[in-house]
């Protein structure tokens, strides 16, 4: 039973949600933007936080979801190719009703295939451990950018454009907050599935592996299993995120918007850790944070953004690996639930 | 995907020269990358990065007018002290921590090195002339520029004198003694954190070689850093730490597969032929891996 306490929370977050692109209408693509941080922080803790397995590699279901949201949602009507060669909406034009059949069949599409995807590699990639896994899974990331990049009919080098939202919807507000709303949808989703999970045996499991694969192993548990299964729930949540925001963008580049390594897939990273990974809150409150920080600064430091995150990145792992959430844990850990021994932590002092 | 190699026996030729002369320059930044890691096991990121920087020096010689080919020297030099100053600030930081942390931290570090290379060299693709001609080869089917094996032949040089310096010098002592056991050569009098700030200035100034190298026979542009430094990790997967033999092999070899890969599969899948490869590795290594704890099944 929820306690009375939550109930307010969460109520009051959700009308908050819902009340947000209306409070601050001038912000809904950042609104957006925000709503699809936290997903991709959330899941990614799934990986980087609950299972110790650091991955650069989500952001390849990330920009799967986004290309097969946008073909599907051309292809169900009208040529691919045809669309890609001539910068698609000058030729055709989409009605009200096939836009949204479209992105609808295209979200299911780009929630399945990368969930099928990750199903399929998993084997082979969630066997390498530490290092060599995040190495290959930054190399899987870049790998699809350049291959996407290489295909003539999803656009190639010059990129895919996404069909544009029907014009004869007159309201000017519509679009932002369909897609405003469609995020939105998706980030309750994903934080119901997560907190499901951070009650679930499924957690216990992915933290025995996070702590101690070998012996997971052998009390029994089969690791394969789990690590396969929290992997494509990663992939499920990142492919349906890549496809709004190929909605929202409007434009699809191989490198720097969909397989974008440099700044969503270290984004995801950061966000997660900045808030603190392997709480539930952490990468919710780190996204959130990073958003702010991101949005205000950006545009005071021009041209030195890029400056500014790589050197965020090195303080954050260099000085606060713990994050946001760990510094709050050590400084009031009654609030975490966790019982000091008063005596034991004496002990301990004594020792050092 | 275009067959035509198979067909012209020359352009395989080629291709193999192109492939091996490539490779021997990829095999030097590998040493480097595997000095850091064995030394101080730490996974450089911000390695491919490094050597632009190093070709960026090189080109900037060049427009000084003086010629490129010097940047071999001077490149390294100041590459040192930029590796020793990182190390200072940064690295020594992330040494005894979690591997992951180092690829991150280093991470950030490669993303602001390409980015003020972005704002002081520009954007553009750049390439350093050392008008040193070519080469022709069986009745002019074969085309070499000299400098690829200008350049091959001063990696092969470097590796040489890298060696024998590590062999019989005081701090190559000092710096294999720290590899084998870092606590037990701090007792012994090592001064271990200025051995890793030595290692990690040895590893730059081998990646200012190499990138002075690359100006005059490849292109330059800041945001090439990530490649050099994947070749450079899959190479040392492959050969392991500390066996040069290995590393030039495997180095040749990457550039082979590269060349190969550039004709079949077509120029614009070339470097992700080259992510895909590390992939294909890794995966390689770990059902290799996985068959010698089976028992735990």
């Amino acid at each position: 039973m929820m306690k009375q306490k939550d109930l307010i929370l969460y109520s009051g977050l959700i009308i908050l949600g819902l009340a947000a692109p209306y409070l601050f209408s001038a912000f809904k693509v950042q609104l957006t933007y925000l709503c699809v941080l936290i997903v991709l922080a959330m899941t990614w803790n799934l990986q980087g936080g609950e299972m110790g397995y650091n991955t650069f590699g989500n952001i390849l279901f990330y920009g799967l979801g986004m290309y097969l949201t946008a073909s599907v949602q051309v292809g169900m009507f009208f040529p691919l190719a045809e669309w890609t060669e001539s910068g698609g909406e000058k030729t055709f034009v989409h009605t009200t009703a096939q836009y949204f059949q479209g992105i609808g069949v295209g979200l299911l599409v780009a929630a399945i295939i990368p969930t099928i995807i990750a199903g399929a590699i998993g084997y082979a990639i969630l066997g390498l451990r530490g290092h060599y896994f995040a190495i290959c899974t930054l190399g899987l990331g870049i790998a699809a950018g350049e291959i996407a990049g290489g295909i003539e009919i999803i656009g190639a080098g010059q990129g895919f454009t996404t069909p544009p939202f029907p014009a004869e919807i007159v309201d000017a507000e519509a679009r932002g907050k369909f897609f405003y709303f469609l995020s939105f949808a998706l980030l309750i989703g994903t934080f119901v599935f997560v907190k499901y999970i951070y009650g679930s045996r499924f957690r216990l499991i992915l933290n025995a592996i996070r702590d101690n694969e070998d012996k997971a192993e052998a009390m029994g548990i089969q690791t394969m299993k789990y690590k396969i299964v929290g992997w494509m729930c990663s992939a499920f949540f990142c492919g349906l995120a890549g496809g709004i925001m190929g909605g929202l963008i409007g434009y699809i580049d191989s490198t720097d918007v969909a397989f974008d390594g440099r700044e969503m897939g270290v984004f995801m990273v950061l966000m997660a850790i900045l808030g603190g990974k392997g709480t539930l809150w952490g990468p919710v409150i780190g996204a959130t944070l990073f958003h702010f920080f991101k949005e205000g600064l950006w545009t005071l430091i021009l041209g030195w953004q890029y400056v500014a995150l790589g050197v965020l990145i090195v303080v954050i792992v260099v000085y606060f690996p713990e994050g946001l959430m760990g510094w709050l844990r050590e400084k009031y850990p009654e609030r975490f639930g966790e019982v000091i021994d008063e005596k034991d932590r004496k002990a301990q002092v004594e020792l050092k | 995907m275009d067959f035509l190699i198979f067909k012209a026996p020359m352009l395989m030729v080629q291709a193999s020269l192109d492939g091996i002369l490539l490779g021997i320059l990829f095999a030097l930044i590998a040493y480097g990358m595997a000095l850091q890691w064995g030394v101080m096991n730490i996974i450089n990121i911000a390695q491919g990065d490094l050597v632009i920087l190093g070709g960026y020096i090189a080109y900037t010689i060049y427009l000084w007018g003086i010629h490129p080919a010097w940047g071999v020297i001077i490149s390294p030099i100041i590459m040192f002290f930029v590796g020793w100053a990182l190390y200072k600030l940064v690295i020594n930081k992330v040494v005894d921590r979690d591997l992951f942390i180092s690829i991150l931290a280093t991470f950030g570090i490669a993303i602001v090195f390409q980015q003020l290379m972005n704002f002081i060299f520009g954007a553009d693709v750049v390439v350093a002339q050392s008008e040193y001609g070519t080469t022709m080869l069986f009745d002019n089917s074969v085309t070499l520029p000299n400098s690829k094996i200008f350049s091959a032949f001063i990696s092969v040089l470097y590796a040489i004198a890298l060696v024998i310096y590590m062999k019989k010098s005081r701090l190559g002592r000092a710096i294999r003694a720290t590899a084998q056991n870092a606590r037990a050569a701090k007792i012994l009098g090592v001064d271990t954190e200025k051995v890793y700030a030595a290692t990690f200035g040895i590893n730059a100034a081998l990646c200012g070689i190499a990138g002075a190298l690359i100006s005059i026979t490849l292109t330059l542009h800041p945001y090439v850093g990530l490649p050099y430094t994947v070749r450079s990790f899959m190479i040392v997967i492959v050969a392991g730490l500390g066996n040069l033999p290995a590393v030039a092999v495997s180095g040749m070899g990457l550039g082979l597969f590269e060349e190969f890969a550039d004709y079949i599969l077509g120029t614009e899948f070339r470097i992700g032929a080259v992510f895909m490869l590390l992939v294909f590795i890794l995966v390689y290594r770990r059902f290799k891996l996985s068959k010698k704890r089976e028992y735990l099944k």
